[in-house]
C-alpha cells in the first residue's frame, strides 16, 4: 500500500479494520514523517514513540484474534499538550510545568484509548492556551507547513499544524475564543469548537472555565466527525458536562439538511475583512445557494466590528471575551505556587508570599503574566462591577444574539479571521493587535455554540483560506452535516502543504 | 477608568503573586493603559436590567453522591512536588520567629 499518511483517518480506519494496513504500519509511516518534517514544524512538544508503537500492536493483536475494534483502532492522533496523559509530560507549552507528569489520563485521553486510538505523542500551544500564534509558547514556535515564515494560528497551533504537515491523522485541540478554529482555518484543515458541556474538560488544564472546550482536527469534516463521535458524551467528573445522547455524526453526514437556512451575519461582512477571505465567505454563500439552501440575513448586533479612523478593528464581544477569560485564567492560575508540583524558584526566599512570587516570575512567560494581572485587575476591589459583572451582563446580550439568530435560520456563516495566516513575530509586540485575531470566533465561546472552520482553498499567496458555520446549542449533527455540504458543494479535495507531497 | 500607572501595575503583581522587574512595569503599564481602554469600550452599552451570564448553560447544582471514590495515593500525589518531608510538602517557614 502507498504512503498510509496519504489516506484520511476514515480510510485509514477502514483499511486497518479490513486488513489491508496494520496499525504498526500505519503508526511507523507517522513517526517517519515526524522524524523528516517535525525538525521544521516543531508541532510537538513531546513524540512518545514507543507507547504509540506498543498500542499499535496490541490493536493489531486484538484484530488477529478477532476481538471487536473501537471506532478509531489504529488511528494515530495527536493531543494538545494541555491534556492530561498519566504517561509522559503534560506541559502546557511552559516552564512552570516543563517536568510535569499528570497522574491520571483525561476524561478524552481515556476516550480515545477506548476506541483503539494511537496516541502519537503532545503538541505545542500558546503557553496554557494563551494566544492566537503559538509564539507564545514557553519552548519555541510552531511554523506554518504552508510557509514556514508564518504562524500556524493558535493556541492549538501544534495540533492544526500536526494534521496539515500530515504528521497526524487526527489531533485533538482545546479552544477557549477559537484556539481551534484558527489554527484550523491558518493551516488548511477542519477544526471544531463543540458546544460547551459537549466534550468532558475533566484532565484538560483550565484557562477560561466557562469557556474552554475540548475539540477534534481533522483533514476532512468526515475525520473531524469521527473524532468528535469518540470524545464526546457525559463525564460525571466534569459537573459541566452534559447527559445527552451522542449522534452517530459520521453516519449521517452525508445526508444534507433539509431546507438548510444558512444565516449570513451582516456584522461579520466587514469592510476590515481580508478581500480574498471575504470573497471565500461570498463563494460559500453561493455554493450553499446552489446547492438548494436558503440564505438569509441575520444579525449580531453585539458582535458588530467597528473600524476606526486609523484602521483599528474593535467589538464589544472581544472586549468581554477578554475579561471573562482573564478574570478566570487569574483564578485557576493562582494553583501554580511551587508547593504541589511545577517549577519551584532555586533561590532563598524570606517567606511563603516570595516564594509565590518569585516562582511565577521566573515560571510565567510575558503574555500568561499578562492576563493574570489584567484578570487579577478586572476582580479587584472597586473595579469588579465596572468590569467583570459589565462584561457578564454584555454576555447575556451576545447570547441573545444568537438565539435571535438561529430563531430564523439553521446555522450562520462567517469568515474564521481577518486575514490568512500572518508572519511570525508581526503581532508580538502589541498584544491587543493580537488579541483581535479572534474577532470571528470569540462569540461562540461566549454563547457556548458548537462552530467549525472548513477551509475554503488557497489565496494567491498559497496560504489557507476558511469559511466558519456556527449552530445552536448541540446541533453539532446539524453542524456537520452543514459543513459537509459546502465541502461536497466546493469539491477542493484535500490541500496538502508542499512539504507533505502537495502540489 | 483609573489611571494606569506604576503604582497600580505594581499593586496588581502583588495580588497576582508575580514579582516583576521595573522594565516589565514600564511595558505592562503602557500595555496595560491600551486593553484597559479598549475594555471600556463595554461602557458604552446600556445593560441596565440584563441577568449576568457566568455560564453558557443553564445548569446548576450538580450533586454528586457522597461517597468515598478512587484517590490518588501519597506516592502518586507527592510524585511531582518540589520538595517533599515524608509524606508532606514541603515549604520554607511561614510563621515568623517573634
Amino acid at each position: 500500500m502507498a504512503d498510509l499518511t496519504e489516506l484520511s483517518a476514515v480510510a485509514l480506519r477502514d483499511a486497518i479494520a479490513a486488513g489491508e494496513a496494520s496499525a504498526a504500519e500505519a503508526t511507523r509511516a507517522y513517526l517517519a514523517a515526524i522524524d523528516a518534517r517535525d525538525g521544521t514544524v516543531c508541532a510537538y512538544n513531546q513524540v512518545l514513540s514507543q507507547r504509540a508503537l506498543a498500542q499499535a500492536k496490541a490493536v493489531d493483536a486484538k484484530r488477529a484474534a478477532g476481538e471487536p475494534l473501537g471506532v478509531l483502532a489504529g488511528v494515530p492522533v495527536a493531543l494538545k499538550d494541555n491534556i492530561c496523559t498519566s504517561w509522559g509530560r503534560t506541559t502546557c507549552s511552559s516552564k512552570i510545568l516543563a517536568d510535569f507528569a499528570a497522574p491520571y489520563d483525561a476524561g478524552v485521553t481515556e476516550r480515545l484509548l477506548a476506541a483503539d486510538a494511537v496516541i502519537l505523542g503532545k503538541t505545542n500551544l500558546d503557553e496554557f492556551a494563551m494566544g492566537s500564534s503559538t509564539e507564545n509558547s514557553g519552548f519555541g514556535p510552531t511554523r506554518n507547513p504552508w510557509d514556514t515564515d508564518r504562524v500556524p494560528g493558535g493556541s492549538s497551533g501544534g495540533s492544526g499544524a500536526a494534521v496539515a504537515a500530515r504528521t497526524a491523522a487526527l489531533a485533538l485541540g482545546s479552544d477557549t475564543g477559537g484556539s481551534i478554529r484558527l489554527p484550523g482555518a491558518f493551516c488548511g484543515v477542519v477544526g471544531m469548537k463543540p458546544t460547551y458541556g459537549r466534550v468532558s474538560r475533566y484532565g484538560l488544564v483550565a484557562y477560561g472555565s466557562s469557556l474552554d472546550q475540548i475539540g477534534p482536527f481533522g483533514r476532512d469534516v468526515a475525520d473531524a466527525a469521527l473524532l468528535l463521535g469518540a470524545i464526546a458524551g457525559h463525564d460525571p467528573r466534569d459537573s459541566t458536562s452534559i447527559d445527552r445522547p451522542v449522534p452517530d455524526y459520521l453516519a449521517s453526514l452525508d445526508e444534507p439538511v433539509e431546507g438548510l437556512r444558512v444565516g449570513l451575519v451582516r456584522e461579520f461582512h466587514s469592510e476590515s475583512l481580508d478581500p480574498e477571505v471575504r470573497a471565500a465567505v461570498d463563494r460559500a454563500a453561493d455554493l450553499f445557494r446552489q446547492a438548494g439552501a436558503e440564505i438569509v440575513e441575520v444579525s449580531l448586533p453585539h458582535s458588530r466590528i467597528d473600524v476606526d479612523a486609523g484602521g483599528q478593528l474593535s467589538s464589544y464581544a472581544v472586549a468581554c471575551y477578554y475579561i471573562v477569560a482573564m478574570a478566570e485564567a487569574s483564578s485557576n492560575l493562582a494553583r501554580y505556587d511551587g508547593v504541589h508540583y511545577g517549577h519551584r524558584t532555586p533561590e532563598r526566599v524570606g517567606d511563603i508570599i516570595d516564594l509565590y512570587s518569585r516562582t511565577r516570575a521566573e515560571g510565567f512567560g510575558e503574555e500568561v503574566k499578562r492576563r493574570v494581572m489584567l484578570g487579577t485587575y478586572a476582580l479587584s476591589s472597586g473595579y469588579y462591577d465596572a468590569y467583570y459583572l459589565k462584561a457578564l451582563k454584555v454576555r447575556r446580550l451576545i447570547k441573545n444574539d444568537f438565539d435571535a439568530a438561529f430563531a430564523s435560520c439553521d446555522v450562520l456563516l462567517g469568515p474564521v479571521a481577518p486575514e490568512t495566516a500572518f508572519r511570525i513575530g508581526e503581532k508580538t509586540a502589541d498584544p491587543l493587535t493580537m488579541y483581535l485575531s479572534d474577532i470571528y470566533t470569540i462569540s461562540a465561546n461566549l454563547a457556548g455554540v458548537p462552530a467549525v472552520s472548513i477551509p475554503a482553498g488557497l489565496s494567491q499567496a498559497r496560504l489557507p483560506l476558511a469559511i466558519q458555520l456556527f449552530a445552536g446549542l448541540f446541533e453539532e449533527e446539524k453542524l456537520l452535516r452543514s459543513a459537509r455540504t459546502y465541502e461536497r458543494a466546493a469539491d477542493l479535495g484535500p490541500l496538502v502543504p508542499a512539504m507533505a507531497g502537495g502540489a | 477608568m483609573p489611571q494606569v500607572d506604576e503604582k497600580l501595575i505594581r499593586h496588581i503583581g502583588r495580588l497576582s503573586r508575580i514579582e516583576l522587574t521595573d522594565e516589565q512595569v514600564a511595558v505592562f503599564g503602557r500595555q496595560f493603559a491600551d486593553i484597559v481602554a479598549y475594555m471600556d469600550k463595554l461602557q458604552e452599552l446600556d445593560t441596565d436590567g440584563v441577568e449576568p451570564m457566568a455560564h453558557a448553560l443553564d445548569v446548576s447544582n450538580v450533586f454528586g453522591e457522597d461517597v468515598p471514590g478512587e484517590s490518588l495515593g501519597p506516592e502518586q500525589a507527592l510524585a511531582n512536588a518540589p520538595a517533599r518531608h515524608g509524606d508532606f510538602y514541603k515549604v520554607p517557614k511561614v510563621i515568623g520567629d517573634s
